[in-house]
């Protein structure tokens, strides 16, 4: 990419120590384990666009999704944001500046809700704490104006989070994620938790803010049809890596990694009816102890000597030996 | 027309709360035929978990079932006494839950409760018994199902437990098995294979299957027929291709505009407003109006009841023709 991307993640890395305490491994004569949850992670987001993250259960989505905006230290890589590195110590001021700009949203909305503050104070928190309004009137203006911004009546402001429906939760974490005016957020599984007709009105709102405020989103989802909706560009995740890196829709038209293709085989949809499906083989393995190689060799019908022994690099948006070989038509 | 295997006709649970009485339950009524795998869709809270537990006589207390029955090939069950529901329950009707270890006793090897389940159901000894629920650990899929039958359900991935938990459920035949969620908790590959198994194993023993699920891609793909719940009362239900195609019932047409699909072109999700009510403020009439855009009066006073349209059958005043007219003028 020649011009900067507004988010670069660069061979980004996160690992875990999931050993046993000290005494029980002394005993049971075992050694520290380590579990590679993101390993080498690349990535560009551009601005106004949606990235989509996908992968099944344990693929790295939330471990990258933390790294990006700061919650969580990188064992290895750099994530700079309009040119901030979030890692570099010298760019601390930089990236205290940077913080109001970059915002995240949850699975669960309750879980994120203080529940004990009123909605309208929820609101205004990082108003307050990034000193964007001041004055106690022209805030709590403000605060109606992010209500109905996100669907909800300006009095809603003076109920508690328990008193909503899981949709108007995930409408109250939106505004609180508008309202220090961030312009990349950050959404992890916005709407899993949620209906689907009530999932259908949270994607629609979060399209009509990008497209009103220009945002930038980077939108983590099991869900392909979901994911498919919303991105601009899509990246698939296995066992901590980025196997395939593509335009949204050109993605499901022409899958090329063969655990892409896999995945699309396996996703129920409402055009299914009486069609039969491929065969999907095998599951997700221990990510303590990955197969060598390509993590992907156990299960793939195109595995060759090579997977085995040597880890595919992503070229031209695939990290497959087969696809990068020409071996197969992609 | 033969007999169904499962009939449930208006059958309402109620729980009786501090609050008041809330009815989980209104009224439910749909037919299982044989060999047929029946989906049961809704939102969160529309009841189908609670369906599911009203036929195998699984309500607690402060939950009964306040009217309606249950009738499995032929026989009333929902008034049996609780020693021969009990038997009925993995006899003649099998369960598989969300969670694969709510089945499952952690404690035991996956094979001792194979064995003792077969031996509760049939008259085998252990011998006979051990071999056919290897048999049975083959037939869904266990590799090596001679050495793995001595494991620890915490040995198995949760694909592999559902498996398990497949085989736990077909060990006494039934006639009929409920499977809630069942693949809910799985990873969409893990999801499939489940899929593929449940619907192979029901067409080679012409069981009969009622499929509980939110997931609208997971019923067009295994169900025969599929029956649409909102707060507690059967909204539509219908062949399957029907019912995605051609959704009659305004909630169901919103539903299928509201779901994102792999294939297609929607730049914009149909928006349904608002959510499913609660149990404690169930809307007069038809339980849908205050999110219906066809909404007119008379789906303010009268309940919608189910009635046959073109091999399909939905609640809705709409397709009402005999009196639609009249209650336009009385209201
Ligand atoms: N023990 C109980 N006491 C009071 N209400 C109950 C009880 N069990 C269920 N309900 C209510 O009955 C309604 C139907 O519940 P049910 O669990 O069947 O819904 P569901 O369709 O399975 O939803 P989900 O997809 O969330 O599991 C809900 O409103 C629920 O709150
Ligand atoms: N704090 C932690 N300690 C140990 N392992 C973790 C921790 N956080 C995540 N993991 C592991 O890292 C992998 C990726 O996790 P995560 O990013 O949460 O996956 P996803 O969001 O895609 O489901 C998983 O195997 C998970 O169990
Ligand atoms: S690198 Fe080899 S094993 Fe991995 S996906 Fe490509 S062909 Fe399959
Ligand atoms: S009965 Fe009335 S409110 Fe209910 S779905 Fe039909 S038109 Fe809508
Ligand atoms: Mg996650
Ligand atoms: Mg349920």
């Amino acid at each position: 990419m020649s011009e900067q991307a507004f988010v670069q993640v660069r061979d980004l890395k996160r690992v875990f120590d999931v050993s046993k305490p000290w005494l029980n491994r002394v005993l049971e004569r075992q050694d520290k384990q380590f579990l590679k949850a993101v390993d080498g992670v690349s990535f560009d987001i551009r601005k106004g666009e949606t990235f989509a993250l996908v992968g099944e259960s344990g693929s790295g989505k939330s471990t990258v999704a933390r790294m990006v905006v700061g919650l969580l230290h990188p064992s290895g890589g750099t994530v700079s944001i309009d040119g901030v590195s979030m890692s570099d110590a010298k760019a601390a001021q930089e990236r205290q500046r940077l913080r109001k700009r970059i915002q995240m949203i949850f699975q669960d909305p309750y879980a994120s809700l203080n529940p004990r503050w009123r909605v309208g104070r929820i609101i205004a928190e990082p108003i307050h704490a990034f000193g964007i309004i001041q004055g106690d009137a022209a805030i709590t203006e403000r605060v109606g104006e992010l209500l109905s911004l996100v669907g909800l009546h300006p009095d809603d402001g003076k109920k508690f989070p328990h008193e909503f429906s899981g949709g108007q939760r995930q409408r109250i974490a939106i505004a609180r994620a508008l309202a220090s005016n961030a312009e990349f957020i950050v959404c992890d599984e916005p709407t899993s938790a949620l209906d689907v007709s009530v999932q259908a009105q949270i994607l629609n709102l979060m399209r009509d803010l990008q497209q009103k405020f220009g945002l930038t989103y980077l939108f983590i989802s099991h869900n392909l049809a979901v994911v498919r909706h919303m991105a601009t560009r899509i990246g698939v995740m296995y066992l901590g890596r980025l196997v395939e890196v593509s335009d949204g829709k050109q993605l499901f038209a022409a899958p090329r990694h063969p655990y892409t293709r896999m995945l699309l085989d396996a996703v129920p949809d409402l055009a299914m009816v009486g069609k039969p499906r491929e065969g999907v083989k095998g599951e997700i393995p221990n990510p303590i102890n990955p197969p060598s190689g390509c993590t992907f060799h156990p299960r793939c019908p195109l595995v060759f000597d090579r997977c085995r022994v040597e880890n595919p690099p992503v070229i031209d948006g695939v990290a497959c030996h087969a696809v990068n070989a020409g071996r197969v038509a992609a | 027309m033969t007999q169904p295997v499962l009939s449930v006709q208006e059958l309402t649970v109620e729980f009786v709360t501090r609050r008041g009485t809330l009815r989980a339950l209104d009224k439910v009524s749909f037919d299982v035929a044989r060999g047929e795998v029946l989906g049961v869709v809704g939102e969160s809270g529309a009841g189908k978990s609670v369906t599911g537990s009203a036929i195998i006589g699984l309500i607690d207390p402060p939950g009964r079932i306040a009217g309606g029955k249950v009738v499995l090939s032929g026989e009333r069950v929902d008034n049996l006494p609780p020693e021969e529901m009990r038997r009925l329950r993995g006899k003649r009707i099998g369960m598989i839950f969300q969670d694969p270890l709510t089945s499952l006793n952690p404690l035991y090897r996956v094979g001792e409760q194979l064995v003792e389940t077969i031996q509760t159901h049939t008259d085998l000894n252990a011998a006979d018994a051990r071999k056919r629920a290897i048999a049975l650990l083959d037939e869904v899929g266990i590799p090596a199902p001679d050495r793995r039958i001595d494991g620890y359900p915490h040995e198995f991935s949760g694909g592999m437990r559902q498996r398990v938990v497949i085989a736990l459920a077909l060990c006494a035949e039934p006639e009929f098995i409920i499977a809630d969620e069942p693949t809910t908790a799985l990873d969409v590959s893990v999801q499939a294979q489940i899929i593929t198994l449940i619907k192979r194993l029901c067409k080679e023993r012409g069981t009969s299957v009622m499929l509980v699920t939110h997931d609208m891609g997971v019923i067009a793909e295994t169900a025969d027929r599929v029956a649409v719940m909102y707060a507690g009362r059967v909204a539509e239900v219908g062949p399957v291709r029907d019912v995605i195609k051609e959704p009659l019932h305004p909630y169901t047409q919103g539903l299928m505009g509201a779901i994102p699909s792999i294939t297609g072109e929607a730049e914009r999700l149909v928006q349904i407003p608002g959510s499913m009510p609660r149990l404690s403020s169930i809307p007069k009439g038809c339980a849908f109006n205050p999110r219906c855009s066809k909404v007119f009066a008379r789906c303010h006073v009268e309940r919608p009841e189910l009635i046959d349209v073109g091999g399909h059958q939905v609640a809705c005043h709409l397709y009402d023709q005999a009196s639609a007219g009249k209650t336009e003028i009385a209201a």
